[in-house]
C-alpha cells in the first residue's frame, strides 16, 4: 500500500482549496499519506488540514518559501520525500503542481504523471487514467519507478471532505538551497482582485466567448453576480482582449467541471470542450444553430446572446424570488 | 544570443477528424501532422529575441531547431527553417521510444554540446498535453525555469524579465541565462516579446508564415541527424501506457424554445438553480 506525500498549496497564508482534490487522491490510492505544509505562514495553515486523517502534517514554514518558485520549493519536497520514505509525491494540477512537480521528479528520479483524472490499484501497483488529446482519448498507464510523482486534476478528483481526527504537526527543516534558485528573482503577482470563486472551487460558471466583444463585463457580470458564478472565457475572448487571459478555461487553460456551466458565445472548438466537458449542466446560447457547443450541452438556446442573457437575468431574478 | 528550440510534430485532432481507438490502442492514421502549435510560438518567440523587428532578414542571433522523431518529422523542421531558424537538428527516434523523461535526458546531452544561452519550448505538447519537459529539462540541467511565459523582455541577453500566466493571474519572474523557458498562447501577442534589438517593436499578431522564396531557401539550410544513443545511454521509459479507451460521450441535449423554457428546465429538471 503507497505511503502518498500531498503537497499543499499556499495563497495568501491559508491552504488552497485545490489541495484537497490531492488528498482525494492519496485516499483513493488507498494507502496512507501525510501533507506537507511550504510556505511563509505554513505554520499557521498546517491546522486547517489536521482533520483529514493525515499520518502527520508537515510544515515548512520560511521567509525563502514566501513566493512560488519551484527552484525554491524541489529541494525539500524532494528530501522530505526522502526521508519519510515515500512512494508516490502528489501535488494538485494547477499551475503551481505543474511547474514544481517535474522538478521534483528529476530530483528523485522517478516518473511523472501529469494530470491524472483517477487511479486504481492493480495487482499492488499503481494504475493511472490520464486525457490526452485535449480529452479526446484516455490513456491508462502505470510508472516504471519505486517513487512515483503525480500531479491530481482537481476538476476530476472530488475536494476531500474532513474526515476528523487531528494528525500530528512536524516541523521539518529547508533542505539545502538549490544554485538554481539563485538565478531566479520573484518580481511581483499581479492578480485580478475579485470578489468570485476561483474557477476550480465554483458550483456555477459563466463564460463567455468572441461573440461578446467589448460587452463581455457588461452582460456576463449581472448572471455571474445574481448566481454566484465565477466567469471563465474562451481563449479568443482572452486573445482579443475582452477578459483578462486567467479567465481562459479549456486544455491550455482551467479544466474546470462545476455543477453548472453556461457557454454563451462561445462555438465549442474541442480544445474549449476539454477544459469543461465534464461539467454536470451546460448550457449553450448561441445564434448558430449549428455550433458544435450544442453537441455537448444539456439545454441549448439558439438566441442573440445580447437579447437572451439580459432576458435571462430578469427571468432568474423571478424564478429565485 | 543562442536558442534551442525543441519542436514536436503531433498528430492534428481537429473538429472533423477525432482520434480514434482501435482494440486499445490509440489511432492516429489520418489525421494530419502538423508542428505543435506551442512550439511555433517559441520559434516565433525565439526569431523576435535574435533580430531587430524592423529588419527581420538580418539575424542577430541563432535560432537552432531540434526534433526527437522519424524522418518524415523533418517536414516540421524544414518548417521552422523557413520561417528564420537558422539550424536544425533531428534526432532518430520513433515515438514509442521516447517519453518525457528521456526527451529531457537528450536535451540535456544535447544543450551540454550546443551551449545555447536560452532553451526556449512550448509549455505542452498538444498529443500527450502532460506539460513536463522544460521542467525536467532545467532541473536536469540545474538551470533556473520560467514556465507558461505569456511576455518575455530581453535585460541585455544576459537576463528575462518573464510574465508567467498562472491561476489567477501573473507572475513576474527575472532568470538569469542560461535558462529553460516554455511559452504560452498569449507570448506571440503583439508586444508580448521585447528583445534587445528592437525593445519597442509592434509584431502582428500570431505566427510568421513562411514566403515560398524562403521554404525553396530552408531546402540549403543545415539540418543534421543524431542517434538517440549519441545522447543518453539509459533508454528505459519511466512510463508505460497500457490502453486507451474514448471518453464516455455526452447524453445528447435538448434545444429549449425560450429563456422561460430554459429557467424552468434548470430549476425543475436539471434542479442546479
Ligand atoms: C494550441 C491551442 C490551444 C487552445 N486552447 C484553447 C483553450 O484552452 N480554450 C479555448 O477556449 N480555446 C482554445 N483554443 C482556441 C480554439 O481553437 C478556438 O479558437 C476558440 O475556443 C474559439 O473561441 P470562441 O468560441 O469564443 O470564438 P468563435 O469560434 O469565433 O465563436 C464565437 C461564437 O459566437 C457565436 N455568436 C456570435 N455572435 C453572437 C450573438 N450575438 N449571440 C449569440 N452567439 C453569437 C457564433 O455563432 C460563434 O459560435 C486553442 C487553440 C490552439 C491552437
Ligand atoms: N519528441 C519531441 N521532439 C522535440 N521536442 C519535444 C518532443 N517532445 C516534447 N518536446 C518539447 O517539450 C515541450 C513540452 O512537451 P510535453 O512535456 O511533452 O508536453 C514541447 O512543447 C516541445 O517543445
Amino acid at each position: 500500500m503507497p505511503n502518498v506525500l500531498v503537497i499543499a498549496e499556499l495563497l495568501d497564508g491559508k491552504v488552497r482549496k485545490s489541495t484537497h482534490s490531492a488528498i482525494t487522491f492519496a485516499r483513493q490510492a488507498g494507502g496512507t499519506f501525510s501533507i506537507l505544509v511550504m510556505g511563509q505562514g505554513a505554520k499557521a495553515a498546517a491546522a486547517e488540514v489536521t482533520g483529514f486523517g493525515a499520518q502527520k502534517v508537515l510544515v515548512c514554514d520560511d521567509a525563502y518559501l514566501a513566493h512560488p518558485i519551484a527552484e525554491r520549493f524541489a529541494p525539500t519536497i524532494a528530501e522530505v520525500a526522502k526521508s519519510g520514505n515515500f512512494d508516490v509525491v502528489a501535488v494538485t494540477a494547477s499551475s503551481f503542481g505543474k511547474d514544481i512537480a517535474p522538478r521534483v521528479a528529476a530530483k528523485l528520479g522517478a516518473g511523472y504523471a501529469p494530470d491524472i483524472s483517477g487511479v486504481k490499484v492493480d495487482g499492488g501497483k499503481l494504475v493511472y487514467r490520464r486525457p490526452v488529446f485535449a480529452g479526446n482519448a484516455y490513456g491508462t498507464c502505470s510508472l516504471n519507478t519505486p517513487v512515483q510523482v503525480v500531479s491530481a486534476r482537481q476538476s476530476e478528483f472530488a475536494a476531500a471532505e474532513p474526515s476528523g481526527g487531528a494528525s500530528p504537526i512536524e516541523d521539518v527543516a529547508l533542505a539545502a538551497k538549490d544554485p538554481a534558485a539563485e538565478n531566479v528573482e520573484f518580481l511581483g503577482i499581479e492578480a485580478a482582485k475579485s470578489e468570485r470563486p476561483d474557477l476550480g472551487e465554483a458550483r456555477v460558471i459563466v463564460s463567455g466567448g468572441r461573440a461578446l466583444k467589448e460587452k463581455f463585463s457588461e452582460v456576463l457580470d449581472p448572471l455571474a453576480n445574481l448566481l454566484g458564478a465565477a466567469v471563465g472565457a474562451s481563449r479568443a475572448a482572452c486573445d482579443a482582449g475582452y477578459a483578462p487571459a486567467e479567465l481562459q478555461v479549456g486544455q491550455t487553460g482551467r479544466v474546470v467541471a462545476p455543477q453548472l456551466y453556461f457557454a454563451i458565445g462561445i462555438s465549442g472548438a474541442i480544445q474549449h470542450l476539454a477544459g469543461m466537458k465534464g461539467s454536470k449542466t451546460i448550457v449553450a446560447i448561441n445564434k448558430d444553430p449549428d455550433a458544435p457547443i450544442f453537441q455537448v450541452a444539456d439545454y441549448g438556446l439558439v438566441a442573440d446572446l445580447f437579447v437572451a442573457v439580459p432576458e435571462l437575468v430578469n427571468e432568474l431574478k423571478k424564478a429565485t424570488a | 544570443m543562442k536558442i534551442l528550440v525543441p519542436l514536436k510534430r503531433v498528430a492534428d485532432p481537429d473538429n472533423a477528424n477525432k482520434v480514434k481507438v482501435n482494440a486499445g490502442k490509440l489511432e492516429t492514421t489520418g489525421l494530419e501532422w502538423k508542428p505543435n502549435p506551442f512550439d511555433e510560438y517559441a520559434v516565433e518567440t525565439a526569431l523576435r529575441l535574435t533580430e531587430n523587428g524592423a529588419n527581420p532578414k538580418a539575424r542577430l542571433g541563432e535560432v537552432v531547431v531540434v526534433t526527437f522523431g522519424p524522418k518524415e518529422a523533418e517536414t516540421t523542421l524544414r518548417g521552422a527553417l523557413a520561417t528564420g531558424a537558422d539550424r536544425a537538428i533531428r534526432v532518430d527516434a520513433t515515438d514509442e521510444q521516447l517519453d518525457g523523461d528521456i526527451v529531457a535526458r537528450a536535451l540535456k546531452a544535447l544543450v551540454e554540446k550546443e551551449k545555447p544561452d536560452l532553451v526556449l519550448l512550448g509549455k505542452q505538447a498538444v498529443d500527450g498535453d502532460s506539460n513536463q519537459v522544460g521542467q525536467l529539462l532545467a532541473e536536469y540541467l540545474g538551470w533556473p525555469q520560467a514556465t507558461f511565459a505569456g511576455s518575455i523582455k530581453s535585460e541585455d541577453d544576459k537576463a528575462l524579465v518573464v510574465g508567467r500566466e498562472v491561476d489567477g493571474g501573473t507572475i513576474k519572474l527575472r532568470v538569469k541565462l542560461p535558462a529553460v523557458v516554455s511559452v504560452d498562447l498569449r507570448i506571440v501577442a503583439p508586444t508580448s516579446v521585447q528583445s534587445k534589438h528592437s525593445p519597442d517593436h509592434k509584431y502582428p499578431e500570431g505566427v510568421r508564415f513562411a514566403a515560398l522564396m524562403a521554404i525553396m531557401a530552408a531546402k540549403k539550410k543545415p539540418l543534421a541527424e543524431m542517434k538517440l544513443s549519441d545522447l543518453v545511454s539509459d533508454t528505459a521509459l519511466k512510463i508505460t501506457y497500457h490502453g486507451f479507451e474514448l471518453p464516455p460521450a455526452r447524453k445528447a441535449g435538448i434545444k429549449v424554445k425560450n429563456v422561460q423554457e430554459l429557467v424552468e428546465r434548470l430549476k425543475n429538471e436539471a434542479k442546479v438553480l
